[in-house]
């Protein structure tokens, strides 16, 4: 299913600004967001409550958003101010996965049955939230980071990724642009998403620490 | 007291008799003054990191620094395997207007730039001085 988590009105998205270019201008300026918090908000929670009271509990189910279903980091919207609520729809589900965009970078996490994959971006690098120091920040532990963007490599900290979600586990192959490719797979024992080649702390490299 | 001990206590008074401030003194009002004046210039360089108007194809600061995040300033100045040099942080902003922004670099002590720094370091207060850290 397919949740549309940015709640705008038709003010902010035709009325505010004279051009969609300087929408988007805007919108680079993300660092102090004049939309609404990112929400899936009541009309669209109700709506997923009936849909999913017709749906077998053992029944994988994969669930796409923009924004994090997760709360993360409010000041960038890595956010979504009801996912509390969201996931407390989706716990009786025996396995769930949340594919999400907008934080250009890889994150991954486990909330009891719910695995959590965000995806990649071609446009420009986002740092992690830790790398801004007045952040109050939860990214997920069980992250590994990227490597730190390299400026001179225009390319670098951007790319796409294959998702195979055929047994209802979402498995990320990442192929980014002037860097080694990661692949995020969900570990059956561990019962969570892990990074194949950086998951445990002894593997990892210095550019993978973010501040 | 010695004579010049008296000279420089009368010299003092007649500049305070004057109304001059004591060299080695201060208020609150002035530093409530010199405050606004730097949050002024910090408010100067936020505008200036979110607005394309320092290059030419429309790229800002902040679309890959939002907060000024991981620009690091208080490890400068530093290494720069690139650039093959240590620099400091306004020779590094000058590389990130003159690429990604396509725009041209500012003199080191062009207002624009003072703001600049000032901007990335205010958002970065707090953070110990690491100087050539990577």
């Amino acid at each position: 299913m397919v949740l549309n988590s940015i709640r705008t009105y038709d003010d902010w998205t035709f009325k505010r600004w004279p051009t969609a270019e300087q929408r988007m201008l805007e919108m680079a300026g993300l660092d102090n967001p004049n939309s609404s918090p990112f929400m899936v908000g009541e009309e669209q929670r109700l709506w997923l409550e009936k849909d999913l009271d017709k749906v077998d509990k053992n029944t994988p189910v994969v669930v796409f958003s923009h924004s994090p279903l997760q709360k993360i980091y409010k000041g960038w919207n890595f956010w979504t101010e009801d996912a509390d609520q969201i996931q407390a729809l989706l716990k009786p589900f025996k396995k769930v996965s949340v594919i999400y965009g907008h934080v250009h970078q890889i994150q991954y996490n486990q909330i009891g049955n719910i695995s959590f994959n965000s995806v990649m971006a071609t446009a420009w690098p986002w740092p992690y939230p830790q790398s801004y120091a007045q952040a109050e920040q939860y990214l997920p532990k069980l992250t590994v980071p990227m490597n730190r963007a390299d400026p001179f490599f225009e390319r670098d900290a951007t790319g796409w990724q294959f998702i195979n979600v055929a047994d209802g586990n979402a498995d990320l192959n990442f192929t980014l642009s002037d860097n080694t490719g990661r692949i995020v797979r969900y570990n059956d024992t561990q019962k969570r998403p892990e990074d194949t080649r950086y998951q445990d702390e002894k593997t990892r490299i210095i550019p993978q620490t973010h501040y | 007291m010695s004579t010049y001990q008296k000279m420089a206590m009368a010299l003092c008074l007649a500049f305070a008799a004057d109304g001059s401030a004591l060299a080695d003194e201060f208020t609150e009002a002035d530093v409530q003054r010199w405050q606004q004046q730097f949050m002024s210039v910090v408010s100067e360089g936020r505008e200036l990191w979110t607005s394309p108007k320092l290059g030419t194809n429309g790229v800002a600061c902040a679309q890959c620094h939002p907060n000024a995040a991981n620009t690091h300033p208080e490890t400068y100045p530093k290494f720069q395997k690139q650039l093959g040099k240590v620099v400091p942080l306004w020779q590094m902003i000058n590389w990130c207007l003159k690429n990604p922004l396509e725009g041209q670099p500012l003199a080191a002590d062009d207002p624009k730039m003072t703001a600049l720094q000032a901007y990335v370091t205010y958002e970065r207060r707090g953070v110990k001085l690491e100087p050539g850290k990577h």
